[in-house]
């Protein structure tokens, strides 16, 4: 699925990154603690999760994800959007809660899993 | 010292969560610059940002030294915190020490140490109570060809 499909299904707002508009994705991860991201193995991952901080920025870094999710329409300070345009990485925001935010990614088709769970 | 071994020494902050990472963060540019493997670059990032987070959580900073090859890239992260009462107990999945307010930043899952031992291709933990912890993480990799930088 391609991140503007993500959008369309999560009626999400783009904040940063719509350079990556068609890039694809496989494989989504719901987590507000960042080591169980980090446990997470797989390709062309979008991170869903309620946390806003820098170290969501920093974890999807390190773990070469492209795709930020901040669910229940959380936004983001501009210090956080800044390093994740400095990173290539693309930052959405939808209004939707966690569980409804994932339930509708996986009806729409992305239900690749991660190899440690 | 070999031709293309490159040093490396951090300081890492304590308690800074808008610092935190960056350490990590400059490890994996060079990594990139260096035309490593993806895979091995992900290893070495996941590694020492856990590593690196558990001295900003955990110890009240310490340093990071980093040493890269052609064929590997070692990192040492040394800190003069507590130390760690018992290390099975810590390599433990699910095992934090972590308080509410940590968890509330998104960190405390338990899952570091376990995450760095499944990253790594050698891992090292020694710890004395009330001298410190020395973490040694190790990663192999192949390069195509070693970009001089
Ligand atoms: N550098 C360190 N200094 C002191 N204690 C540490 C250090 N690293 C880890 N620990 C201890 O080991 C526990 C487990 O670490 P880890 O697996 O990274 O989980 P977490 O950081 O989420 O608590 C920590 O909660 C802490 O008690
Ligand atoms: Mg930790």
């Amino acid at each position: 699925m391609k991140i503007r499909e993500v959008i369309r299904v999560l009626d999400a707002v783009v904040l940063t990154g719509e350079e990556n508009l068609d890039m694809d994705i496989n494989s989504a991860c719901g987590a507000d603690l960042m080591s169980d991201v980090m446990a997470y193995v797989k390709e062309n991952v979008v991170l869903l999760t309620g946390l806003v901080n820098l170290q969501v920025v920093r974890t999807a870094e390190m773990m070469d994800i492209k795709v930020i999710v901040f669910v229940r329409g959380k936004n983001p300070e501009e210090k956080i959007v800044d390093l994740a345009r400095e990173m290539g990485m693309t930052i959405l925001t939808t209004k939707h809660p966690m569980f409804i935010a994932c339930g509708k990614l996986y009806s729409a088709g992305v239900t690749g899993r991660g190899v440690w769970d | 010292m070999k031709e293309g071994i490159i040093s490396k020494e951090y300081v890492i902050p304590a308690n800074d969560f808008a610092v935190a990472g960056e350490a990590s963060s400059n490890v994996k540019k060079i990594l990139i610059q260096l035309g490593v493997e993806p895979q091995a670059i992900k290893k070495t990032a996941v590694s020492m940002y856990e590593a690196e987070m558990n001295v900003v959580i955990h110890a009240g900073g310490g340093r990071a030294f980093v040493e890269i090859d052609e064929e590997k890239i070692l990192i040492k992260i040394k800190d003069d915190g507590p130390g760690i009462p018992d290390i099975d107990l810590a390599m433990q999945e699910g095992y934090s020490t972590a308080s509410d307010e940590i968890r509330e930043k998104g960190f405390g899952a338990g899952m570091g140490l376990p995450n760095i031992k499944k990253y790594s291709d050698i891992f090292n933990i020694t710890s004395q109570i009330g001298k410190g912890t020395l973490l040694e993480i190790t990663v192999f990799f192949k390069v195509k060809e070693f970009i001089k930088i």
